[in-house]
């Protein structure tokens, strides 16, 4: 189980009170795609996928980041329970989809860009640090039913 | 990976708007590194680490510095880095890991200063770039 501090419990719940989870989701995974274009192998089905405008007005796209980030919201009202909350999730990428879990990490760490572009100097290096460790823990529980 | 003739006007146009900041942008991007990857904090056992160290200031210019020199270069990065590359690889020896780390603390800075700029496709372009120079500096590690 991972320890979370009181200060960073509240660098995580003030940040999070503040994210459009719609347009954050959308533009986190729109970059993902766009500035690791392998990781669109997983959205053959997405339609066009032909450059970052195209990427960027994707309807497909924009839902989808809006499901993974509004899942991510799943963690963070479990931040006690991570892995337990995410194990079906687990299953599901490893058995399903078939997502080499280093994905997981590359978005977190573009999700960590979307919000210091947001939040600006408000996402100072505490909440940064706050931050990495919360989508290092999201990403690892998701790889934790790989098998 | 090869930086297309975009990635390298993307590269320039960012690095001409972080200007002469450069040097804060260093210092800041090594500041969340310390920060965020505390393992990042045993190549510097002699520095003072907290907020607003000297020591920190002084090495975040020589690391804006040698990003600058490779954006000056960008056609050949590893001619403009290569005593650097050097250093690395005989007297540094960091774990070419930490290159990743660092280059991502830096566009979090970029972001956190410049989000109007860092569009997707800067934002693409100047990862790139970040990567090649990391490349470079662990070249001749083996």
């Amino acid at each position: 189980m991972v320890h979370w501090t009181a200060e960073e419990k509240q660098l995580i719940s003030s940040i999070w009170s503040k994210v459009n989870v719609e347009e954050c989701g959308a533009e986190a995974l729109a970059r993902l795609l766009i500035v690791y274009p392998w990781t669109q192998r997983f959205f053959d089905n997405f339609g066009n996928l032909s450059s970052p405008t195209a990427i960027i007005g994707n309807p497909k796209v924009r839902a989808h980041g809006k499901k993974v980030l509004t899942s991510f919201g799943e963690a963070i009202k479990n931040l006690d329970n991570i892995k337990t909350t995410y194990t079906k999730l687990s299953e599901l990428h490893c058995e399903k989809l078939h997502v080499d879990p280093e994905n997981f990490r590359l978005l977190g760490d573009i999700l960590v860009i979307v919000m210091s572009a947001h939040f600006t100097k408000d996402f100072t290096p505490a909440c940064q640090a706050t931050w990495q460790k919360l989508v290092g823990v999201v990403a690892h529980a998701l790889a934790y039913k790989y098998h | 990976m090869v930086l297309s003739a975009q990635d390298k006007t993307n590269v320039k146009g960012i690095f001409a708007k972080i200007g002469g900041q450069a040097e804060e942008y260093g210092a800041e991007a090594l500041e969340r590194m310390f920060s965020a990857y505390p393992t990042t904090k045993t190549y510097f056992p002699h520095f003072d680490v907290s907020h607003g160290s000297a020591q920190v200031k002084a090495h975040g210019k020589k690391v804006a510095a040698a990003l600058v020199e490779a954006v000056n270069h960008i056609d050949d990065i590893a001619g403009a880095l290569s005593k650097l590359s050097d250093l690395h690889a005989q007297k540094l020896r960091v774990d070419p890991v930490n290159f990743k780390l660092l280059g991502h603390c830096f566009l979090v800075a970029v972001a956190s200063h410049n989000a109007a700029a860092l569009t997707p496709e800067v934002h693409a372009s100047l990862d790139k770039f970040l990567c090649a120079v990391g490349n470079v500096l662990t070249a001749k590690y083996r």
